[in-house]
């Protein structure tokens, strides 16, 4: 799969690289800002990109911005957005235009080398994948009584459903069967009233859209 | 004896006789610029008041008189101020600190002057000028020019009294000096209280410039918070990311080592990202970035999300304000809420942030068990309330006994 990769520290953008292609990847560029990324997206049509969101020249938010860019201008480009700190505000934004092949984690979570390639696959299939952070962040907004009806059981699941996450992944983080985990499902699609549906991504949707973003 | 007449040569007693003389011709002339206009504009205020007679364009003149005279004067007024001061420093040695003139637009500054103390003040001493200063600068003349009119007037005089002219003559020339000295000191004393500014001006202007100082103090230690943020960023999380990635990258690559060697790199790579973590929330105490991209709003959904009760979050910001009043905004909820969870036992809260005119409120309420203060230990309200103040602000906690709890923060947002 072909990757580019925006990141502006180059300790970080070399590291970056070599989990990337050890991981399979085929970095096809990695640049230091986002009018280069811009610029080596439209040059290579990568599946998916990985982006900072402080890069230069403000360092502020230009990451979040080139993503929406390009979410907009290539929707089967997959996007996932790195940084040392998630908000929901961002979150919203990025989620605003479609919530298949999108991605936003900490920076942190890079260092699960394991997971963090798995998070990126699915990203690149074009799945979702949101940090825990941002999930414990949309799920307070909305804790509201429908939500207070779940079991804590059931709102594990919602969060790991909302991650992006497929029931698989989901029985593997809960160490429970999978028959558990469709009862689960099953039950917090009725208790919150959403239409039931079996494709992942757009489970995700349903969650999302719940979620208020 | 020597002293008494060295004195006569000395330089202080002829400045302070010519700073005398210079005045009494200055004082004459602007004093006769003012009474003149003052009786010019009595007289036109009388003849309308008594009934104006004869040609229509009297009438005209007088209520020309009347209305234009006072917005002349003042000008004038603080050109002989000015006049006044640059005798006072370049004959004297005397530096007079101007008044402040207050600036405003139009009709509200023409008359703004008759409202201002110092205004009337500088207009006595122009009154008084002419009078008080021109007599003493006749008795500073009269002493040294005493013998020379002795001399001219006594020419026919004969006899004993001669001397006691004489004799009273030297008097008033031995004591010229001191006399000019005097006058000039009067004059002085005089025109620092008139000319100069007063004790408010002087009180109003050390306010100011306190604000300011203390304003720049509280804009730059946010400032330092955002450069030691974004060093960190740039620099110690970029580092260790890196770090926990490579420990990551070993961890997950070399399966087939010893045991031990596993182990060692596994407590590594954990102990990275946990460092990782810590790091996270201490810089984001520091200063959120978000705060600086996105504003209030954004920030303060980011605050309330983590919160760990429902939190109802409304702001009503159209035009942001200056980044230290959103800094003291932001900490002060952040704050506020920690407190909330930690000792408030409340089921919920909610935040309000609202602009309204050129203040920026921001409320805090739970329905806890309150009895919260500013004061209580453990909480870092004291401190907010602490900066807040330093921008003029205020806040404060109401919280009964039982509840519920209120902490409102009030910040200018201009």
């Amino acid at each position: 799969m072909r990757v580019v990769l925006a990141e502006d520290s180059v300790l970080l953008r070399a590291g970056l690289t070599k989990l990337l292609t050890d991981g399979g990847f085929e970095v096809v560029a990695a640049v230091p800002d986002a009018d280069q990324l811009l610029t080596a997206v439209d040059a290579h049509r990568p599946d998916v990109v990985v982006v900072d969101v402080r890069m230069p020249p403000t360092h502020t938010d230009e990451g979040i911005r080139a993503a929406l860019v390009i979410r907009r201008q290539h929707p089967k480009i997959a996007v996932c957005v790195l940084s040392q700190y998630v908000e929901e505000r961002y979150a919203t934004d990025l989620l605003s235009v479609g919530t298949s092949g999108v991605g936003y984690l900490l920076k942190d979570r890079v260092a699960q080398v394991s997971d963090f390639l798995d998070a990126l696959r699915r990203v690149a299939a074009g799945g979702t994948a949101l940090d825990p952070e941002v999930v414990a962040q949309l799920l307070v907004r909305r804790r509201d009584d429908p939500m207070r009806r779940l079991t804590p059981r059931e709102q594990d699941v919602l969060r790991l459903m909302a991650e992006g996450r497929s029931n698989n992944g989901i029985t593997a983080v809960l160490k429970v069967s999978n028959s558990a985990v469709e009862k689960y499902v099953s039950n917090i699609f009725t208790k919150l009233d959403l239409p039931p549906t079996d494709a992942d991504h757009r489970r995700v949707l349903a969650v999302l859209k719940y979620l208020g973003t | 004896m020597t002293a008494v007449l060295r004195a006569l040569s000395s330089p202080r007693a002829w400045q302070a006789t010519f700073h005398v003389v210079a005045g009494m011709f200055l004082g004459a002339t602007t004093g006769a610029v003012i009474w003149g206009a003052g009786v010019l504009w009595w007289a036109a205020v009388l003849s309308l008041v008594e009934g104006p007679t004869g040609y229509w364009m009297l009438p005209v003149l007088y209520v020309a008189v009347a209305v234009l005279g006072p917005l002349a004067v003042p000008p004038c007024v603080q050109f002989f101020s000015a006049l006044q001061r640059e005798r006072f420093r370049v004959l004297h040695g005397v530096e007079i600190a101007a008044p402040k003139h207050d600036s405003g637009t139009g009709w509200r500054r023409a008359f703004r002057p008759w409202t201002t103390g110092s205004t009337w003040r500088q207009f006595a001493y122009h009154l008084l000028a002419p009078v008080l200063g021109g007599l003493g600068g006749v008795v500073v003349v009269l002493c040294w020019a005493a013998p020379l009119l002795v001399l001219l007037w006594a020419d026919g005089v004969t006899g004993p009294w001669n001397f006691l002219w004489f004799g009273g003559a030297a008097v008033l020339l031995l004591a010229a000096p001191w006399v000019a000295r005097g006058i000039a000191s009067a004059d002085t004393a005089a025109a620092r209280r008139l000319l100069g500014r007063d004790h408010a001006d002087e009180l109003a202007e050390r306010v100011e410039s306190l604000a300011r100082s203390r304003a720049d103090l509280v804009a730059a230690a946010d400032t330092e918070r955002r450069r030691i943020e974004r060093d960190l960023h740039d620099g110690v999380q970029q580092r260790l990311v890196s770090l926990a990635l490579n420990l990551g990258m070993a961890r997950a690559a070399f399966t087939d080592q010893p045991p031990e060697v596993l182990e060692v790199i596994a407590a590594a790579h954990d102990e990275a990202t946990v460092a990782l973590a810590e790091l996270r929330d201490f810089v984001r105490g520091l200063h959120p970035a978000v705060l600086d991209d996105r504003g209030l709003d954004a920030a303060l959904s980011g605050v309330v999300a983590r919160a760990p009760l429902p939190v109802r979050l409304h702001v009503d910001v159209a035009r942001r304000c200056s980044p230290s009043i959103e800094a003291i905004a932001y900490f002060a909820v952040s704050e506020a809420l920690t407190n909330v969870a930690k000792h408030a036992q409340a089921s919920r809260a909610e935040v309000v942030a609202e602009r309204v005119g050129d203040r920026l409120i921001v409320t805090v309420t739970d329905d806890g068990r309150g009895g919260a203060s500013v004061d209580s230990t453990g909480t870092g309200l004291r401190g907010l309330a602490q900066r807040a103040a330093a921008v003029d602000g205020s806040l404060t906690v109401v919280s009964p006994l039982g509840g519920p709890t209120t902490v409102t923060v009030y910040v200018p947002c201009e």
